[in-house]
């Protein structure tokens, strides 16, 4: 399951954006939007998703449970 | 807010002042270094190279403030860190504070406003990022800005504030662009207090809490201070004052900043109102009042200038500190505005402005002289409603808020500033202004305006302040020296018996002129 951000909650402050070590993350209109077809959930860069380490409002990017698990590739 | 003290606040006071004495006592006032009081240090208080640096800087100078603006460009959102006094996700036009900004600008925006807001404003000489996240943790876009600055607009000075966990990785760049002043954001130095005050800092990758957070940044920002004194870059430290948490602390906090070479240190109240949504504001955590404040700054001033003029400004702050004209430089306006950059025009501005200047001083000076041989213990503060050069020159109705000096045999000090705007209060009409305006400046024996009506004057003096429009036009520290000569004059003849003042609320928020 890729991350995705919730918008209503995003502040647009960019912080997580060149964090992304797989660059899924963009503008779109004031606030960030995570490509669900690019995110890893960091699974073989970090420990945790950086996008969730660094946001400043808690549980603004989280798992997209409407979308199939991230398999990374053997 | 009232600003009788209540038992826990006296304790608190008390603990201050006690440190202060301890302070003051074993305070070593060697040949070299600072040689004279505070903010308002002048020529002859700092060494040459750093007067030549901040002498026109009205953030580092409380000289300066009264006569050259400074602009903040906000092109820095992003943060690495959370601080309890910090909500990120708070944006109101109508508030003032660091932290906060409504328009995010490009670097190629922010250098068109710099250019736009320098042709208009011929006194701008100050260019700052300063958020509304910290710059440092958006150095491409900061860097970018400062170095289209300092190709068009070599003669605008470049500074930075940041929290200083990414200070140490970009001492070089800040060095390389000359940004010459930077700000640090200290407020402890000590993990077991950090904890209180930090819930976060993200480092490498890595979301660290508690006392490990707080412990990885204090060491990074000793260490990014270092680093910038050896360059012989100015540094400030600014410290947010909050009682219970860090204010007995700071002291400790200064005598660790001084020594590693910052010049300037800034004590700042905490804003938390509870509307700002932040974790303090929520918790109650309340702020310090005027009275605790001012002792902290007492007790750190030992060898080191205090800054006392700070407006806690907004990110995204234009002109004279005190007011802010931001909204006359929105993106739209900016990027519709033919700025043509005149070098010439603006240094004969600004040649005026120094004349004025050295009018004012020499005015203080010679007032000085005939304070000699008056020996008394008398110190008081007087409020002063200005609209700035340092003269006695707004309405006490007009005022948004209040210079406060400190009068002695001395001289008069700039020791602060009360907001008294009514801005965003909510609730409150203007039958209440006079009560909020008395509670600002309670601590006050003496208010200093161009002009009064009849019935506030009469209010005031009920409230033991003495409304003072005599010296309308002239220079606030003149006009309070010789105020002040005349006030112990009657105290020596016994028509008058001198009192000690209570207590004065300091307003929530950064002040801006409505």
């Amino acid at each position: 399951m890729p991350l995705k951000i919730i918008a209503s909650q995003c502040t647009g402050c960019s912080a997580c954006e060149p964090e992304c070590p797989n660059v899924a993350i963009s503008e779109k209109g004031g606030t960030f939007f995570i490509n669900p077809k690019k995110c890893t959930e960091c699974i073989g860069h970090f420990d945790v998703p950086q996008c969730i380490a660094v946001c400043p409002v808690d549980n603004t990017c989280v798992i997209d449970k409407g979308l199939p698990r991230y398999q990374p590739s053997a | 807010m009232q600003p009788n003290l209540d038992v826990t606040h006296q304790a608190n006071l008390d603990h201050v002042l006690q440190q202060v004495a301890d302070q003051k006592g074993c305070g070593t006032s060697g040949g070299s270094g600072k040689a004279s009081c505070g903010s308002g240090a002048g020529a002859n208080d700092l060494p040459p190279d750093i007067w030549e640096k901040v002498k026109n800087h009205p953030c580092y100078s409380e000289e300066a403030h009264h006569h050259y603006a400074r602009m903040h460009v906000a092109v820095a959102p992003a943060c690495n860190i959370q601080c309890n006094y910090c909500n990120r996700k708070y944006d109101c036009a109508n508030e003032s504070r660091p932290g906060v900004v409504s328009e995010k600008l490009t670097p190629e925006q922010a250098a068109k406003k710099v250019l736009a807001v320098a042709s208009t404003i011929p006194q701008m000489t100050v260019l700052g990022i300063a958020g509304p996240g910290d710059p440092l943790a958006n150095p491409g876009k900061t860097f970018k800005t400062f170095e289209l600055i300092y190709k068009t607009a070599p003669d605008i000075k470049l500074c930075l504030s940041t929290n200083g966990l990414a200070l140490p990785d970009h001492v070089d760049n800040i060095a390389k662009f000359n940004v010459d002043h930077v700000t640090i954001t200290i407020n402890m130095i000590d993990a077991e207090i950090g904890q209180h005050i930090y819930p976060w800092v993200y480092w490498k990758h890595k979301r660290y809490t508690g006392k490990e957070a707080a412990q990885l940044l204090t060491e990074r920002q000793m260490q990014g201070l270092e680093m910038l004194t050896e360059r012989g870059i100015l540094c400030k430290v600014n410290s947010v004052m909050i009682p219970g948490i860090n204010d007995k602390h700071l002291v400790e906090v200064n005598r660790a900043v001084k020594s590693r070479g910052a010049f300037l240190h800034n004590i700042m109240p905490l804003i938390s109102a509870p509307e700002h949504g932040t974790v303090f504001g929520l918790n109650g955590q309340r702020g310090p009042t005027a009275q605790e404040l001012k002792a902290l700054q007492d007790s750190c001033e030992g060898e080191m200038n205090m800054m006392r003029h700070c407006r806690q400004c907004r990110a995204d702050a234009v002109g004279l500190l005190g007011e802010d004209r931001s909204a006359e430089f929105t993106t739209d306006k900016i990027m519709a505005m033919e700025v043509n950059y005149d070098f010439d025009s603006r240094k004969a501005y600004q040649i005026k402005v120094e004349a004025e200047r050295q009018a004012k001083v020499s005015a203080k000076q010679d007032e000085l002289a005939t304070l000699a041989g008056e020996n008394s213990d008398i110190k008081l503060l007087i409020a002063v409603a200005t609209k700035g050069s340092g003269i006695v020159n707004e309405h006490f109705g007009h005022a948004k808020e209040f210079q406060v000096y400190e009068l002695s045999i001395a001289g008069a000090k700039f020791v602060g500033h009360r907001r008294v705007d009514l801005y965003c209060q909510g609730g409150f009409g203007e039958e209440d202004s006079l009560a909020t305006v008395i509670r600002a400046i309670n601590d006050c024996h003496a208010v200093f305006v161009a002009k009064i009506g009849g019935c506030p004057k009469a209010d005031l003096q009920k409230a033991g302040i003495d409304p003072v429009d005599q010296y309308a036009g002239q220079f606030i520290e003149k006009s309070g020296i010789t105020w002040f000569k005349n006030y112990l004059d009657k105290v020596k003849r016994g028509e008058i018996q001198h009192q000690a003042r209570g207590d004065a609320d300091i307003r929530q928020g950064a002040f801006i002129a409505a």
